[in-house]
């Protein structure tokens, strides 16, 4: 290997974060120092793909259910959304959360919803480093 | 033609965006208690929301039809909207007329029809400027799905 290709390398980085097939909820939700405001359906889940983002209809573009979805949207609608697309639980990032109608509609629904300090941005770089990726 | 087994229907309001959601949940719940799989149950139900939030986005009201047959599920929904003028525009990712307020709410990503679209078997649409939109989603719902 010549100097290029070792520098290239060195450049390259760490190697791409080991693919996980699942963590638990619970898992998740230590990992993101999560306050868990309704418990609903419960935090064993097997959560093996992740939608983040405050668009309902990208959440709901996805195929597969069970996902755990991650927004900063905290209205009616995140919670009708994630029960529309089967989703696992909600977590609302940067210590969101939403009014009392809206956790009872949750709490209806079995939907657990969490919160956490953090932004999106390093909510999602700690999950893909915990090796779960992005609904397709 | 396969036999029809059930049909409801059910009257949307528009821009009361805190019922929005509610005739698809109610969708839902008919759906999973006829044993219809969670597969073709989230396909449909996804199909009827995005429907629904476009009515309460755009038009005063609308009727959705639910007919299931033994082979499919066939979504209606008709409205009395503004109606479109360039249907393959509105049908490409991405392109929206939303407000910034429907946007603030988490709508109006310009997803909606294509959503439609991606989950539905079959899916039609017609629309009327000045008159309205009709949308007919067709989902399979037998078992080699």
């Amino acid at each position: 290997m010549n100097d290029r290709d070792d520098t290239k390398k060195k450049i390259s980085g760490a190697a791409e974060p080991k693919r996980r097939t699942s963590l638990k909820l619970s898992e998740i939700a230590d990992l993101l120092k999560c306050e868990v405001i309704v418990e609903g359906r419960g935090l064993e889940a097997e959560v093996t793909d992740i939608v983040a983002s405050d668009g309902m209809s990208e959440v709901l573009a996805g195929t597969k259910s069970g996902e755990l979805m991650i927004t900063g949207l905290t209205n009616i609608q995140s919670i009708r959304t994630a029960d529309i697309s089967d989703a696992c639980a909600v977590i609302y990032c940067r210590g969101r959360r939403p009014v009392e109608t809206v956790l009872q509609l949750a709490r209806n629904q079995q939907m657990p919803v969490l919160t956490t300090h953090l932004n999106m941005f390093d909510i999602c770089g700690i999950l893909y480093n915990a090796g779960l990726r992005g609904v397709t | 033609m396969s036999t029809e087994l059930l049909r409801e229907s059910y009257e949307v309001h528009g821009r009361n965006f805190d019922k929005a959601g509610e005739v698809s949940g109610n969708i839902k719940a008919l759906l999973k208690e006829v044993g219809i799989s969670a597969q073709v149950v989230r396909r449909t139900v996804i199909v009827a929301f995005e429907a629904e939030m476009n009515v309460v986005m755009y038009a005063s009201r609308a009727t959705i039809t639910l007919a299931l047959t033994e082979d499919s599920i066939e979504l209606t929904i008709e409205d009395d909207g503004p109606g479109i003028p360039d249907i393959e525009q509105a049908m490409q990712e991405g392109y929206s007329t939303a407000s910034a307020e429907m946007r603030e709410m988490g709508f109006g990503f310009g997803m909606g029809l294509p959503n439609i679209n991606r989950h539905s078997d079959v899916f039609d649409i017609t629309s009327k400027v000045g008159k309205g939109t009709k949308l007919r989603s067709t989902i399979r719902h037998n078992s080699d799905e």
